[in-house]
Protein backbone atom coordinates (compact mmCIF):
# COMPACT_ATOMS: atom_id res chain seq x y z
CA UNK A 1 0.00 0.00 0.00
CA UNK A 2 2.90 2.34 0.79
CA UNK A 3 4.15 2.01 -2.77
CA UNK A 4 0.77 2.86 -4.21
CA UNK A 5 0.44 5.93 -2.00
CA UNK A 6 3.85 7.10 -3.24
CA UNK A 7 2.74 6.62 -6.79
CA UNK A 8 -0.42 8.61 -6.25
CA UNK A 9 1.43 11.37 -4.45
CA UNK A 10 3.94 11.63 -7.27
CA UNK A 11 1.35 11.62 -9.99
CA UNK A 12 -0.64 14.22 -8.09
CA UNK A 13 2.36 16.47 -7.87
CA UNK A 14 3.17 15.93 -11.51
CA UNK A 15 -0.36 17.00 -12.33
CA UNK A 16 -0.11 20.09 -10.12
CA UNK A 17 3.13 20.95 -11.87
CA UNK A 18 1.48 20.66 -15.26
CA UNK A 19 -1.37 22.88 -14.19
CA UNK A 20 0.91 25.49 -12.72
CA UNK A 21 3.40 25.30 -15.55
CA UNK A 22 6.27 24.92 -13.15
CA UNK A 23 7.85 22.34 -10.90
CA UNK A 24 6.79 22.46 -7.31
CA UNK A 25 9.93 22.92 -5.33
CA UNK A 26 10.18 20.55 -2.38
CA UNK A 27 6.98 19.00 -3.65
CA UNK A 28 7.98 15.72 -2.07
CA UNK A 29 7.83 17.41 1.33
CA UNK A 30 4.28 18.64 0.92
CA UNK A 31 1.95 17.34 3.55
CA UNK A 32 -0.91 15.06 2.59
CA UNK A 33 -4.04 17.06 1.86
CA UNK A 34 -2.12 20.23 1.07
CA UNK A 35 -3.26 21.97 -2.11
CA UNK A 36 -1.11 24.62 -3.74
CA UNK A 37 -2.89 27.97 -3.69
CA UNK A 38 -3.14 28.37 -7.46
CA UNK A 39 -5.23 25.24 -7.78
CA UNK A 40 -7.99 27.04 -5.97
CA UNK A 41 -8.23 29.40 -8.92
CA UNK A 42 -9.19 26.45 -11.09
CA UNK A 43 -12.82 27.23 -10.34
CA UNK A 44 -15.75 28.02 -12.62
CA UNK A 45 -15.71 31.53 -11.15
CA UNK A 46 -12.07 32.18 -12.01
CA UNK A 47 -12.10 30.33 -15.32
CA UNK A 48 -15.50 31.18 -16.75
CA UNK A 49 -16.77 34.06 -14.62
CA UNK A 50 -19.63 31.96 -13.25
CA UNK A 51 -21.87 33.16 -10.42
CA UNK A 52 -20.67 32.02 -7.00
CA UNK A 53 -23.80 29.96 -6.35
CA UNK A 54 -23.45 27.85 -9.50
CA UNK A 55 -22.95 24.21 -8.54
CA UNK A 56 -20.09 22.16 -9.91
CA UNK A 57 -21.10 18.56 -10.55
CA UNK A 58 -17.94 17.66 -12.37
CA UNK A 59 -14.71 19.54 -13.08
CA UNK A 60 -13.20 17.25 -15.69
CA UNK A 61 -15.09 17.56 -17.93
CA UNK A 62 -16.80 20.74 -16.69
CA UNK A 63 -20.44 20.21 -15.73
CA UNK A 64 -22.00 23.05 -13.77
CA UNK A 65 -25.62 23.82 -13.04
CA UNK A 66 -27.65 26.79 -11.86
CA UNK A 67 -30.21 26.78 -9.05
CA UNK A 68 -33.81 27.80 -9.66
CA UNK A 69 -33.48 31.27 -8.09
CA UNK A 70 -30.39 32.03 -10.21
CA UNK A 71 -32.52 31.63 -13.34
CA UNK A 72 -34.85 34.50 -12.47
CA UNK A 73 -33.60 36.74 -15.33
CA UNK A 74 -35.83 36.79 -18.41
CA UNK A 75 -32.75 36.30 -20.56
CA UNK A 76 -30.14 34.06 -18.95
CA UNK A 77 -26.82 35.91 -18.52
CA UNK A 78 -23.60 34.00 -19.17
CA UNK A 79 -22.66 33.79 -15.49
CA UNK A 80 -25.82 31.81 -14.68
CA UNK A 81 -25.82 29.50 -17.66
CA UNK A 82 -25.19 25.80 -17.05
CA UNK A 83 -22.19 24.08 -18.63
CA UNK A 84 -22.43 20.53 -19.92
CA UNK A 85 -19.16 19.49 -21.51
CA UNK A 86 -18.15 16.02 -22.62
CA UNK A 87 -14.48 16.60 -23.33
CA UNK A 88 -11.72 19.13 -22.95
CA UNK A 89 -12.37 22.75 -23.93
CA UNK A 90 -10.29 23.72 -26.98
CA UNK A 91 -8.29 26.94 -27.41
CA UNK A 92 -9.86 28.33 -30.57
CA UNK A 93 -7.95 30.63 -32.91
CA UNK A 94 -10.64 33.05 -34.02
CA UNK A 95 -8.67 34.44 -36.96
CA UNK A 96 -7.91 31.09 -38.51
CA UNK A 97 -11.16 29.30 -37.70
CA UNK A 98 -12.51 27.38 -40.68
CA UNK A 99 -15.91 25.77 -40.96
CA UNK A 100 -16.15 22.93 -43.43
CA UNK A 101 -19.54 21.81 -44.73
CA UNK A 102 -19.61 18.44 -46.46
CA UNK A 103 -21.34 15.05 -46.33
CA UNK A 104 -22.99 12.47 -48.59
CA UNK A 105 -25.94 14.78 -49.22
CA UNK A 106 -23.97 18.00 -49.67
CA UNK A 107 -24.06 19.44 -53.19
CA UNK A 108 -20.46 20.55 -52.74
CA UNK A 109 -17.77 20.70 -50.09
CA UNK A 110 -17.29 24.27 -48.95
CA UNK A 111 -15.22 26.05 -46.34
CA UNK A 112 -15.97 29.35 -44.63
CA UNK A 113 -14.01 31.65 -42.35
CA UNK A 114 -15.80 33.36 -39.47
CA UNK A 115 -15.73 36.52 -41.51
CA UNK A 116 -17.43 34.74 -44.42
CA UNK A 117 -20.20 33.56 -42.13
CA UNK A 118 -20.71 37.03 -40.68
CA UNK A 119 -20.52 38.96 -43.96
CA UNK A 120 -22.09 36.64 -46.56
CA UNK A 121 -25.20 35.68 -44.59
CA UNK A 122 -27.95 37.70 -42.93
CA UNK A 123 -27.76 37.64 -39.12
CA UNK A 124 -30.74 36.68 -36.96
CA UNK A 125 -31.22 36.88 -33.20
CA UNK A 126 -33.54 34.61 -31.21
CA UNK A 127 -34.07 33.77 -27.56
CA UNK A 128 -33.64 30.00 -27.52
CA UNK A 129 -34.27 27.58 -24.67
CA UNK A 130 -31.51 25.03 -24.23
CA UNK A 131 -32.06 22.26 -21.71
CA UNK A 132 -29.78 19.30 -21.09
CA UNK A 133 -31.53 16.00 -21.87
CA UNK A 134 -30.41 14.74 -18.45
CA UNK A 135 -31.72 17.72 -16.46
CA UNK A 136 -33.47 16.25 -13.39
CA UNK A 137 -31.60 12.94 -13.62
CA UNK A 138 -30.84 12.91 -9.88
CA UNK A 139 -34.47 12.08 -9.09
CA UNK A 140 -34.70 8.79 -10.98
CA UNK A 141 -34.99 5.62 -8.97
CA UNK A 142 -33.14 3.32 -9.51
CA UNK A 143 -30.47 5.90 -10.29
CA UNK A 144 -29.03 6.44 -13.75
CA UNK A 145 -25.33 6.92 -14.33
CA UNK A 146 -23.92 10.27 -15.38
CA UNK A 147 -23.96 13.79 -14.05
CA UNK A 148 -26.64 14.03 -11.39
CA UNK A 149 -28.40 17.19 -12.56
CA UNK A 150 -31.13 18.57 -10.32
CA UNK A 151 -33.09 21.38 -12.02
CA UNK A 152 -30.46 23.85 -13.17
CA UNK A 153 -29.37 22.55 -16.60
CA UNK A 154 -31.56 24.94 -18.58
CA UNK A 155 -31.09 28.42 -20.02
CA UNK A 156 -32.67 30.87 -22.43
CA UNK A 157 -30.20 33.34 -23.90
CA UNK A 158 -30.17 35.56 -26.96
CA UNK A 159 -28.30 33.81 -29.76
CA UNK A 160 -27.15 35.62 -32.89
CA UNK A 161 -25.89 34.02 -36.07
CA UNK A 162 -26.86 32.88 -39.52
CA UNK A 163 -29.70 30.53 -40.28
CA UNK A 164 -28.47 27.01 -40.93
CA UNK A 165 -30.90 26.80 -43.83
CA UNK A 166 -29.18 29.75 -45.53
CA UNK A 167 -25.85 28.00 -45.15
CA UNK A 168 -27.21 24.72 -46.50
CA UNK A 169 -28.69 26.57 -49.48
CA UNK A 170 -25.26 28.07 -50.19
CA UNK A 171 -23.60 24.65 -50.06
CA UNK A 172 -26.38 22.93 -51.94
CA UNK A 173 -28.24 19.99 -50.47
CA UNK A 174 -29.29 16.78 -52.22
CA UNK A 175 -32.87 15.54 -51.90
CA UNK A 176 -31.79 12.44 -49.91
CA UNK A 177 -30.53 14.50 -46.93
CA UNK A 178 -31.68 13.05 -43.59
CA UNK A 179 -29.60 14.56 -40.81
CA UNK A 180 -27.28 17.49 -40.11
CA UNK A 181 -24.31 16.46 -37.96
CA UNK A 182 -21.78 18.67 -36.17
CA UNK A 183 -18.17 18.12 -35.23
CA UNK A 184 -16.37 20.36 -32.71
CA UNK A 185 -12.81 21.15 -31.69
CA UNK A 186 -13.04 19.76 -28.15
CA UNK A 187 -10.71 16.85 -27.36
CA UNK A 188 -11.27 13.52 -25.66
CA UNK A 189 -10.67 13.10 -21.93
CA UNK A 190 -8.51 10.03 -22.57
CA UNK A 191 -6.07 12.26 -24.47
CA UNK A 192 -6.53 10.20 -27.65
CA UNK A 193 -6.33 12.85 -30.42
CA UNK A 194 -8.15 10.60 -32.89
CA UNK A 195 -11.18 10.17 -30.67
CA UNK A 196 -14.25 12.32 -31.36
CA UNK A 197 -15.75 13.51 -28.05
CA UNK A 198 -19.33 13.98 -29.17
CA UNK A 199 -20.86 14.43 -32.60
CA UNK A 200 -24.61 14.76 -32.65
CA UNK A 201 -26.98 16.93 -34.66
CA UNK A 202 -30.59 17.29 -35.76
CA UNK A 203 -32.95 15.84 -38.38
CA UNK A 204 -32.79 17.88 -41.55
CA UNK A 205 -36.33 19.25 -40.99
CA UNK A 206 -35.15 20.72 -37.68
CA UNK A 207 -32.01 22.11 -39.32
CA UNK A 208 -34.20 23.97 -41.85
CA UNK A 209 -36.34 25.73 -39.23
CA UNK A 210 -35.95 29.52 -39.10
CA UNK A 211 -34.72 29.42 -35.49
CA UNK A 212 -31.94 26.88 -36.03
CA UNK A 213 -28.79 29.01 -36.01
CA UNK A 214 -25.11 28.71 -36.50
CA UNK A 215 -24.40 31.27 -33.81
CA UNK A 216 -21.34 33.45 -33.26
CA UNK A 217 -22.79 35.65 -30.51
CA UNK A 218 -24.56 35.07 -27.21
CA UNK A 219 -26.32 37.96 -25.50
CA UNK A 220 -24.71 40.40 -27.92
CA UNK A 221 -21.12 39.35 -27.34
CA UNK A 222 -18.73 36.68 -28.57
CA UNK A 223 -19.91 33.31 -27.28
CA UNK A 224 -18.09 32.56 -23.99
CA UNK A 225 -15.44 29.86 -24.36
CA UNK A 226 -17.29 27.35 -22.15
CA UNK A 227 -20.39 27.74 -24.31
CA UNK A 228 -18.80 27.15 -27.70
CA UNK A 229 -16.69 30.09 -28.88
CA UNK A 230 -16.39 30.94 -31.72
CA UNK A 231 -19.19 28.97 -33.37
CA UNK A 232 -22.11 26.99 -31.99
CA UNK A 233 -24.98 25.17 -33.60
CA UNK A 234 -28.09 26.25 -31.67
CA UNK A 235 -31.20 24.10 -32.01
CA UNK A 236 -33.58 25.26 -29.27
CA UNK A 237 -36.24 22.87 -28.01
CA UNK A 238 -34.07 19.80 -28.60
CA UNK A 239 -31.77 18.31 -25.94
CA UNK A 240 -28.92 20.86 -25.66
CA UNK A 241 -26.43 18.19 -26.79
CA UNK A 242 -27.83 18.72 -30.30
CA UNK A 243 -26.42 22.26 -30.12
CA UNK A 244 -22.76 21.47 -30.77
CA UNK A 245 -20.04 23.76 -29.44
CA UNK A 246 -16.74 24.89 -31.03
CA UNK A 247 -18.14 23.73 -34.37
CA UNK A 248 -15.62 23.39 -37.19
CA UNK A 249 -17.42 20.90 -39.42
CA UNK A 250 -21.00 20.22 -40.45
CA UNK A 251 -21.92 17.09 -42.33
CA UNK A 252 -25.15 16.71 -44.34
CA UNK A 253 -25.85 13.02 -43.92
CA UNK A 254 -28.03 10.69 -45.99
CA UNK A 255 -28.57 8.50 -42.90
CA UNK A 256 -29.51 9.25 -39.29
CA UNK A 257 -26.15 10.48 -38.00
CA UNK A 258 -24.07 7.80 -36.29
CA UNK A 259 -21.43 9.88 -34.46
CA UNK A 260 -20.42 9.34 -30.81
CA UNK A 261 -23.41 9.87 -28.45
CA UNK A 262 -25.93 9.44 -31.27
CA UNK A 263 -26.01 5.65 -31.07
CA UNK A 264 -26.48 2.99 -28.39
CA UNK A 265 -28.34 4.38 -25.40
CA UNK A 266 -26.99 7.96 -25.42
CA UNK A 267 -29.71 10.62 -25.54
CA UNK A 268 -32.25 7.88 -26.18
CA UNK A 269 -35.28 6.66 -24.22
CA UNK A 270 -37.32 3.45 -24.51
CA UNK A 271 -39.78 3.69 -27.39
CA UNK A 272 -42.33 1.89 -25.20
CA UNK A 273 -42.69 2.66 -21.47
CA UNK A 274 -40.82 0.29 -19.14
CA UNK A 275 -40.96 -0.57 -15.43
CA UNK A 276 -38.24 1.08 -13.26
CA UNK A 277 -34.95 -0.78 -13.54
CA UNK A 278 -35.78 -2.66 -16.73
CA UNK A 279 -32.87 -3.56 -18.98
CA UNK A 280 -33.82 -2.20 -22.39
CA UNK A 281 -32.19 -3.56 -25.56
CA UNK A 282 -30.58 -0.89 -27.74
CA UNK A 283 -32.95 -1.50 -30.63
CA UNK A 284 -35.87 -0.51 -28.37
CA UNK A 285 -34.33 2.90 -27.61
CA UNK A 286 -35.28 5.97 -29.68
CA UNK A 287 -33.49 9.30 -30.13
CA UNK A 288 -34.87 12.18 -28.04
CA UNK A 289 -36.06 15.05 -30.22
CA UNK A 290 -38.39 17.67 -28.69
CA UNK A 291 -37.92 18.17 -24.95
CA UNK A 292 -41.06 17.84 -22.78
CA UNK A 293 -43.10 20.67 -21.24
CA UNK A 294 -41.55 22.05 -18.05
CA UNK A 295 -41.45 25.06 -15.74
CA UNK A 296 -39.52 26.60 -12.88
CA UNK A 297 -40.38 28.81 -9.92
CA UNK A 298 -37.49 31.27 -10.03
CA UNK A 299 -38.86 33.66 -7.38
CA UNK A 300 -38.86 33.46 -4.45
CA UNK A 301 -35.89 31.28 -3.60
CA UNK A 302 -37.02 28.15 -1.75
CA UNK A 303 -36.97 28.64 2.02
CA UNK A 304 -38.80 31.99 2.27
CA UNK A 305 -40.31 32.96 5.64
CA UNK A 306 -43.24 35.35 5.30
CA UNK A 307 -45.56 37.01 7.79
CA UNK A 308 -49.18 36.05 8.17
CA UNK A 309 -51.28 38.30 5.94
CA UNK A 310 -48.33 39.13 3.69
CA UNK A 311 -49.15 38.38 0.07
CA UNK A 312 -46.47 36.63 -1.92
CA UNK A 313 -45.53 37.34 -5.54
CA UNK A 314 -44.29 34.25 -7.36
CA UNK A 315 -42.88 33.95 -10.85
CA UNK A 316 -40.84 31.82 -13.21
CA UNK A 317 -40.52 30.49 -16.74
CA UNK A 318 -42.13 27.67 -18.72
CA UNK A 319 -41.10 26.01 -21.97
CA UNK A 320 -42.27 23.09 -24.08
CA UNK A 321 -39.54 21.84 -26.42
CA UNK A 322 -40.71 22.33 -30.01
CA UNK A 323 -44.15 23.47 -28.82
CA UNK A 324 -45.54 26.51 -27.02
CA UNK A 325 -46.78 26.62 -23.42
CA UNK A 326 -50.55 27.11 -23.31
CA UNK A 327 -51.00 27.53 -19.54
CA UNK A 328 -49.19 27.51 -16.22
CA UNK A 329 -50.98 26.51 -13.02
CA UNK A 330 -49.72 26.61 -9.46
CA UNK A 331 -50.78 24.86 -6.27
CA UNK A 332 -50.15 25.89 -2.67
CA UNK A 333 -51.85 22.83 -1.17
CA UNK A 334 -49.72 19.93 -2.41
CA UNK A 335 -51.61 19.55 -5.68
CA UNK A 336 -55.17 19.40 -4.27
CA UNK A 337 -56.24 22.57 -6.06
CA UNK A 338 -54.66 24.48 -8.91
CA UNK A 339 -54.89 28.14 -9.91
CA UNK A 340 -53.97 29.59 -13.27
CA UNK A 341 -50.99 31.95 -13.41
CA UNK A 342 -50.55 34.91 -15.74
CA UNK A 343 -48.56 33.70 -18.74
CA UNK A 344 -46.72 35.77 -21.36
CA UNK A 345 -46.39 34.79 -25.00
CA UNK A 346 -42.87 33.74 -26.03
CA UNK A 347 -40.59 36.50 -27.38
CA UNK A 348 -40.13 34.23 -30.39
CA UNK A 349 -40.74 30.56 -31.16
CA UNK A 350 -38.68 28.27 -28.84
CA UNK A 351 -38.11 31.00 -26.23
CA UNK A 352 -39.20 30.24 -22.69
CA UNK A 353 -42.30 32.07 -21.44
CA UNK A 354 -42.62 34.04 -18.23
CA UNK A 355 -45.39 33.38 -15.74
CA UNK A 356 -46.37 35.13 -12.51
CA UNK A 357 -49.01 35.14 -9.80
CA UNK A 358 -49.85 36.69 -6.43
CA UNK A 359 -50.48 34.19 -3.66
CA UNK A 360 -52.21 34.60 -0.31
CA UNK A 361 -51.48 31.80 2.12
CA UNK A 362 -54.32 31.39 4.63
CA UNK A 363 -52.68 30.49 7.93
CA UNK A 364 -49.36 29.94 9.68
CA UNK A 365 -47.56 26.80 8.61
CA UNK A 366 -45.43 25.03 6.01
CA UNK A 367 -46.40 25.34 2.36
CA UNK A 368 -45.00 24.20 -0.93
CA UNK A 369 -45.62 26.06 -4.16
CA UNK A 370 -45.80 23.76 -7.14
CA UNK A 371 -45.81 24.92 -10.75
CA UNK A 372 -47.24 22.91 -13.61
CA UNK A 373 -47.13 23.92 -17.28
CA UNK A 374 -49.31 22.58 -20.10
CA UNK A 375 -48.16 22.55 -23.73
CA UNK A 376 -50.11 23.40 -26.87
CA UNK A 377 -50.97 19.71 -27.32
CA UNK A 378 -52.55 19.57 -23.86
CA UNK A 379 -49.75 17.62 -22.16
CA UNK A 380 -48.87 18.69 -18.59
CA UNK A 381 -46.02 18.10 -16.21
CA UNK A 382 -46.42 15.13 -13.85
CA UNK A 383 -46.30 15.76 -10.09
CA UNK A 384 -44.08 12.75 -9.46
CA UNK A 385 -41.04 11.72 -11.47
CA UNK A 386 -42.18 10.63 -14.96
CA UNK A 387 -41.62 7.28 -16.64
CA UNK A 388 -38.30 5.72 -15.69
CA UNK A 389 -35.73 5.29 -18.42
CA UNK A 390 -32.28 3.67 -18.24
CA UNK A 391 -30.22 6.85 -18.75
CA UNK A 392 -32.34 9.18 -16.65
CA UNK A 393 -33.49 11.65 -19.28
CA UNK A 394 -36.54 13.94 -19.56
CA UNK A 395 -37.50 14.39 -15.91
CA UNK A 396 -40.12 17.14 -16.20
CA UNK A 397 -41.81 16.60 -12.82
CA UNK A 398 -43.27 19.87 -11.57
CA UNK A 399 -40.91 22.15 -9.67
CA UNK A 400 -41.57 22.81 -5.99
CA UNK A 401 -40.37 25.43 -3.52
CA UNK A 402 -40.90 25.59 0.24
CA UNK A 403 -42.41 28.60 2.06
CA UNK A 404 -43.35 29.09 5.71
CA UNK A 405 -45.87 31.56 7.09
CA UNK A 406 -44.64 32.60 10.54
CA UNK B 1 43.64 73.92 -37.42
CA UNK B 2 40.90 76.34 -36.70
CA UNK B 3 38.81 74.76 -39.40
CA UNK B 4 39.43 71.31 -37.88
CA UNK B 5 38.29 72.51 -34.46
CA UNK B 6 35.27 74.05 -36.07
CA UNK B 7 34.47 70.79 -37.89
CA UNK B 8 35.00 68.74 -34.73
CA UNK B 9 32.66 71.05 -32.87
CA UNK B 10 30.16 70.89 -35.67
CA UNK B 11 30.23 67.11 -35.82
CA UNK B 12 29.90 66.93 -32.04
CA UNK B 13 26.85 69.13 -32.15
CA UNK B 14 25.49 67.17 -35.09
CA UNK B 15 25.90 63.87 -33.21
CA UNK B 16 24.19 65.32 -30.16
CA UNK B 17 21.26 66.54 -32.21
CA UNK B 18 20.93 63.14 -33.96
CA UNK B 19 21.17 61.43 -30.55
CA UNK B 20 18.47 63.59 -29.01
CA UNK B 21 16.29 63.12 -32.08
CA UNK B 22 16.70 59.30 -31.92
CA UNK B 23 15.81 59.36 -28.23
CA UNK B 24 12.77 61.50 -28.97
CA UNK B 25 11.60 59.06 -31.68
CA UNK B 26 12.11 56.15 -29.29
CA UNK B 27 10.20 57.77 -26.41
CA UNK B 28 7.35 59.00 -28.59
CA UNK B 29 7.23 55.64 -30.39
CA UNK B 30 7.01 53.68 -27.16
CA UNK B 31 4.46 56.15 -25.83
CA UNK B 32 2.34 55.71 -28.96
CA UNK B 33 2.62 51.92 -28.76
CA UNK B 34 1.54 51.97 -25.14
CA UNK B 35 -1.36 54.25 -26.02
CA UNK B 36 -2.52 51.99 -28.85
CA UNK B 37 -2.03 48.73 -26.88
CA UNK B 38 -2.77 49.49 -23.25
CA UNK B 39 -1.86 45.94 -22.16
CA UNK B 40 1.54 45.90 -23.87
CA UNK B 41 3.67 46.88 -20.91
CA UNK B 42 1.59 45.34 -18.18
CA UNK B 43 2.82 42.31 -16.31
CA UNK B 44 1.03 39.30 -17.77
CA UNK B 45 -1.81 38.12 -15.53
CA UNK B 46 -1.32 35.11 -13.31
CA UNK B 47 -1.90 31.75 -14.96
CA UNK B 48 -5.47 30.95 -14.10
CA UNK B 49 -6.42 29.60 -17.49
CA UNK B 50 -5.16 26.23 -16.42
CA UNK B 51 -8.24 24.24 -17.32
CA UNK B 52 -8.70 25.81 -20.69
CA UNK B 53 -5.69 23.73 -21.54
CA UNK B 54 -7.37 21.26 -19.27
CA UNK B 55 -4.74 19.52 -17.38
CA UNK B 56 -5.82 17.13 -14.71
CA UNK B 57 -7.54 18.62 -11.73
CA UNK B 58 -7.08 16.57 -8.63
CA UNK B 59 -9.85 15.63 -6.33
CA UNK B 60 -8.61 15.62 -2.79
CA UNK B 61 -8.40 12.17 -1.29
CA UNK B 62 -10.69 13.37 1.44
CA UNK B 63 -13.59 13.79 -0.98
CA UNK B 64 -13.81 10.05 -1.54
CA UNK B 65 -15.45 8.00 1.19
CA UNK B 66 -13.04 6.27 3.56
CA UNK B 67 -12.77 2.58 2.87
CA UNK B 68 -10.59 -0.26 1.75
CA UNK B 69 -9.17 0.25 -1.78
CA UNK B 70 -9.97 3.98 -1.75
CA UNK B 71 -6.55 4.91 -3.16
CA UNK B 72 -6.78 2.21 -5.77
CA UNK B 73 -10.07 3.70 -6.93
CA UNK B 74 -8.61 7.23 -7.02
CA UNK B 75 -5.62 6.00 -9.00
CA UNK B 76 -7.73 4.14 -11.54
CA UNK B 77 -10.73 6.44 -11.88
CA UNK B 78 -9.32 9.97 -11.86
CA UNK B 79 -6.83 9.60 -14.71
CA UNK B 80 -9.36 10.71 -17.28
CA UNK B 81 -12.25 12.30 -15.41
CA UNK B 82 -12.93 14.12 -12.19
CA UNK B 83 -13.49 12.11 -9.02
CA UNK B 84 -16.76 13.99 -8.73
CA UNK B 85 -18.14 11.90 -11.56
CA UNK B 86 -17.65 8.86 -9.34
CA UNK B 87 -18.83 10.27 -6.04
CA UNK B 88 -22.05 11.84 -7.39
CA UNK B 89 -23.22 8.48 -8.77
CA UNK B 90 -24.94 5.58 -6.98
CA UNK B 91 -25.25 2.05 -8.34
CA UNK B 92 -25.36 -1.62 -7.51
CA UNK B 93 -22.36 -3.85 -8.19
CA UNK B 94 -23.92 -4.71 -11.52
CA UNK B 95 -24.47 -1.03 -12.29
CA UNK B 96 -20.84 -0.13 -11.51
CA UNK B 97 -19.66 -3.09 -13.59
CA UNK B 98 -21.73 -1.84 -16.51
CA UNK B 99 -20.17 1.62 -16.19
CA UNK B 100 -16.68 0.08 -16.33
CA UNK B 101 -17.66 -1.99 -19.39
CA UNK B 102 -19.08 1.12 -21.07
CA UNK B 103 -15.86 3.04 -20.44
CA UNK B 104 -13.85 0.11 -21.79
CA UNK B 105 -16.07 -0.16 -24.87
CA UNK B 106 -16.24 3.53 -25.74
CA UNK B 107 -13.81 5.61 -23.67
CA UNK B 108 -10.41 3.85 -24.00
CA UNK B 109 -10.44 2.46 -20.44
CA UNK B 110 -7.92 -0.40 -20.12
CA UNK B 111 -8.50 -3.86 -18.69
CA UNK B 112 -8.37 -3.38 -14.92
CA UNK B 113 -7.16 -6.95 -14.26
CA UNK B 114 -7.18 -8.09 -10.66
CA UNK B 115 -7.92 -4.56 -9.47
CA UNK B 116 -11.40 -4.64 -10.94
CA UNK B 117 -12.93 -6.71 -8.16
CA UNK B 118 -11.35 -4.50 -5.49
CA UNK B 119 -12.59 -1.36 -7.23
CA UNK B 120 -16.07 -2.85 -7.42
CA UNK B 121 -15.94 -3.82 -3.74
CA UNK B 122 -15.18 -0.22 -2.79
CA UNK B 123 -17.79 1.34 -5.06
CA UNK B 124 -20.52 -1.11 -4.12
CA UNK B 125 -19.81 -0.62 -0.44
CA UNK B 126 -19.58 3.18 -0.46
CA UNK B 127 -21.71 4.31 -3.37
CA UNK B 128 -24.75 2.06 -3.31
CA UNK B 129 -28.16 3.35 -4.35
CA UNK B 130 -30.53 4.60 -1.68
CA UNK B 131 -34.27 4.04 -1.94
CA UNK B 132 -35.54 7.53 -2.72
CA UNK B 133 -39.05 6.75 -3.91
CA UNK B 134 -40.86 8.61 -6.67
CA UNK B 135 -40.41 12.09 -5.16
CA UNK B 136 -38.30 13.13 -2.16
CA UNK B 137 -39.14 15.73 0.47
CA UNK B 138 -37.84 19.20 -0.29
CA UNK B 139 -34.62 20.06 1.44
CA UNK B 140 -34.27 23.70 2.41
CA UNK B 141 -30.67 24.80 2.79
CA UNK B 142 -31.50 27.94 4.70
CA UNK B 143 -34.74 29.61 5.77
CA UNK B 144 -34.66 33.37 5.27
CA UNK B 145 -36.98 36.31 5.92
CA UNK B 146 -38.66 37.55 2.77
CA UNK B 147 -39.83 41.15 2.94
Amino acid sequence: MAKRRDFIKKSTLAAFSTVLGADIVFGDRLMAGYTPVLIEQNTPQALFGKHKEMRTLNDRPWNIEAQAHLLDDKITPADKMFIRNNGIIPKPDKDNWVLTVEGESAGSRKTYTLNDLKSKFKAYTYQLTLECGGNGRSEFNPPAKGNQWTIGAVSCANWTGLRVKDLLADVGMKSDAVYLAYYGADTHLSGDPEKVVISRGVPIEKALEDETLLAYQMNGEDIPIAHGFPLRLVAGGFPASASGKWVNRLSIRNIVHDGPKMTGTAYRVPVKPVAPGTEVPEEDMGIIESMPVKSLVTYPKSGALIQQGQSLDIRGHAWAGQLEVRAVHYSTDFGSTWQQAKLERPKNRLAWQHWSARVNLPAKGYYEIWAKATDSNGKSQPMVVPGWNPKGYLNNACHRIAVKVV
Amino acid sequence: MKEDDFLKGFYGLFRAVIGIFALLVLVLGLGWLAYENPDLFKTPPKKVEAELVTEPTIMAEGEFAEGEHKLLVIANCTGCHSGKLVTQNRATREGWTNMIRWMQRTQNLKDLGEDEQKILDYLTENYAPTEQGRRANLEVEEWYDLR
